[in-house]
């Protein structure tokens, strides 16, 4: 055994004795593994260092009772004021109808691919749908400006401005569809089958069954993929920069123009800032809320689904 | 558990008489609008994907032509080409994958094969999770702070390198996620295999687990590096440039990309650009298309052997 050990200088594969070299081995690239996962650790410093550092300094020149009071928005003039609040009612304005599209359409694709759709329908629509959800945002955004708001103007709402709140918000409804249907329809195929044939049992019918057994038992699954949606809406960019125009006002008409957190980062980004400006510190404090308001929605998603887990599996 | 169907069933069953009060035809009639309305609701995203695919490409098609891919851009939009454009795409793509694929597949490997279970490694965990849920633009700002700024001096600040790191950054989780189910997926029969026979567990993860593993992670990072080819917010944020009237050289060069050319050009007024725009859309979903198809051809053809 020994002699072979010595004989073996050279490494050659799985077979070889056990040697310091190999211990040595087997510890540098454990180090190295581990290293590359605390990557995402790092990451995630990285962002609330820059977030906090940034936004440090934004008040140090405004007062943070303005940011959050003031219902003004007006980076880039003369005398500017930042009221985040309007750019949040820009965000809500969308999501609210991004969601309005994305919630109804769904949930009831959810139930029809868990409850109505043979196994060979299904394993062609999920990712049919799914496709949606790769579509690239700029693709959307031309989508929204180009045809869904001249389609809207010459239709039903002849005095929509071009840069509108609507059409963005619809456009991002569609994009949302396949997260709620896919996160929601993973929560009712996992509702047990005891439950649907005991509602069988009793005489209901496949719909019944569907709207008063099998929703409401998954329903902390389905909120999960709600507030799942939301988050993505919250944090959407390139359709309401291109779509919902750039126009900061503290106005919920969603034929008017409106401009959201992400849509105002985009806005300055692209124009030429200075690095330590306060225009360039103002996207770190908007970028801040945006980090704080979807990190909320995520936390509450996770509990949800978690909760489903508890009660369903 | 029970608890939980006990308490559904009670709730139900003090509703019991409405419930089935209705008479069964009205009943049954309510199922057949039903069913129509939740096999629509199903249709309405396809139908509208199909609206936009055929708008963007009866808008863009015609302006499709060889001048096109090699022309830069100009003021006159009927010389402009997307030269610079894709090429810069292309390059992000391969520095972005160069970066993310090590990292991501190391990370999954340690998560999966080493990493202990303790409060460290959940940490670790929930962290990857949470940043799978972080908006895109969020990772510009992080981009901006450090790649362009703070390490500016060696990134050379606006450059393809710091677009690539913060796209590698955007798509990591992805990519670790994918892999970690492709390690799961494989029976610990041949883990235990490999080291009855002594190897050591790396050699055990060479020789057997990532070649088994590769299909499945192959398949979830190609789909991630599609949504990173896709994507504008961030690359605006690290100041990919609109304009750019020479072909990137290297990593340290200024760049323009796809999505950032058609952001550009959309933000014109004048409807000629509008038009280059959709033109750039289609060869962007055509770019996308072919990374896509690959990743599903790879998953169909070891699945069926698998």
């Amino acid at each position: 055994m020994t002699v072979n050990a010595e004989r073996s200088g050279r490494e050659t594969g799985p077979w070889r004795r056990e040697s310091r070299a190999r211990h040595f081995r087997e510890r540098v690239i454990k180090i190295l593994l581990a290293a590359c996962a605390y990557v995402s650790v790092l990451t995630t410093f990285g962002i609330v260092f820059v977030l906090i550092f940034e936004t440090i300094n934004f008040f140090r020149e405004v007062s943070i009772v303005e940011f959050l009071t003031s219902t003004t928005w007006s980076a880039a003039f003369a005398n500017p004021k930042f009221g985040i609040v309007v750019l949040i009612s820009g965000t809500l304005l969308t999501t609210v109808i991004a969601i309005a599209v994305a919630l109804p359409v769904g949930l009831l694709a959810a139930i029809y691919l868990s409850e109505y759709a043979s196994a060979r329908l299904r394993r062609w629509l999920k990712p049919a749908l799914e496709v949606l959800a790769g579509v690239p945002t700029i693709v959307y955004g031309y989508f929204a400006l180009t045809f869904v708001t001249p389609l809207l103007q010459s239709t039903i709402f002849p005095s929509l401005t071009i840069f509108n709140a609507l059409s963005a918000g619809l456009v991002m409804g569609v994009m949302i569809i396949p997260t709620i249907a896919s996160v929601s329809e993973d929560a009712i195929y996992a509702v047990p089958h005891s439950l649907r044939e005991g509602a069988y049992a009793l005489g209901a019918t496949k719909r019944e069954v569907a709207t008063r057994i099998v929703v409401p038992a998954a329903l902390s699954g389905i909120v999960a993929a709600v507030i799942l949606g939301i988050s993505r809406a919250v944090g959407e960019t390139m359709i309401v920069a291109i779509a919902a125009g750039a126009l900061a006002q503290f106005d919920f008409n969603p034929l008017n123009p409106a401009q959201t957190m992400t849509a105002f980062i985009v806005q300055v980004a692209s124009g030429d800032t200075p690095t330590g400006s306060l225009t360039y510190n103002t996207i770190f404090a908007v970028g801040m809320t945006l980090f704080v308001m979807t990190m909320i929605l995520n936390v509450i998603s996770y509990l949800f689904v978690r909760r489903f887990r508890e009660t369903c599996e | 558990m029970t608890q939980g169907y006990a308490k559904t069933t009670r709730e139900e069953g003090a509703g019991q008489g409405p419930v089935f009060k209705s008479p069964t035809r009205v009943r049954y009639a309510l199922d057949w609008v039903f069913r129509g309305l939740v096999f629509v609701a199903t249709l309405i995203g396809l139908v509208v994907l199909a609206v936009l695919l055929i708008d963007v490409a009866w808008d863009g098609v015609p302006r499709l032509g060889w001048g096109f891919l090699t022309n830069f851009p100009s003021v006159s939009a009927e010389r402009s080409g997307i030269y610079p454009a894709l090429l810069g795409s292309l390059l992000l793509l391969l520095h972005t994958a160069v970066i993310s694929v090590p990292l991501g597949v190391g990370a999954a490997i340690y998560l999966e094969e080493y990493a202990p279970d303790n409060w460290l490694t959940r940490l670790i965990e929930v962290n990857i999770s949470n940043l799978a849920g972080v908006p895109s633009i969020i990772y510009g700002l992080l981009g901006l702070g450090i790649f362009v700024n703070l390490l500016g001096p060696v990134t050379g600040g606006q450059s393809i390198i710091s677009g690539a790191l913060t796209l590698s950054l955007l798509i990591l989780p992805v990519i670790i996620i994918a892999t970690r189910e492709a390690l799961r997926a494989i029976p610990d029969t041949v883990r235990e295999g490999g080291f009855a026979l002594g190897a050591t567990r790396w050699e055990v993860i060479r020789s057997h687990l990532l070649p088994m593993a590769i299909p499945g992670a192959l398949t979830g990072t190609i789909l991630a590096l599609a949504r990173a080819v896709g994507e504008a917010a961030p690359l605006i944020v690290v100041g990919a440039a609109t304009f750019i009237t020479f072909a990137p050289s290297g990593p340290l060069s200024a760049y323009s990309a796809l999505p950032i050319q058609i952001y550009a050009w959309i933000s014109q007024p004048q409807p000629a650009f509008q038009v280059n725009a959709a033109a750039a859309i289609v060869v962007l979903m055509i770019v996308l298309l072919i990374t896509n198809s690959l990743a599903i051809w790879l998953r169909n053809k070891y699945q069926r052997r698998g």
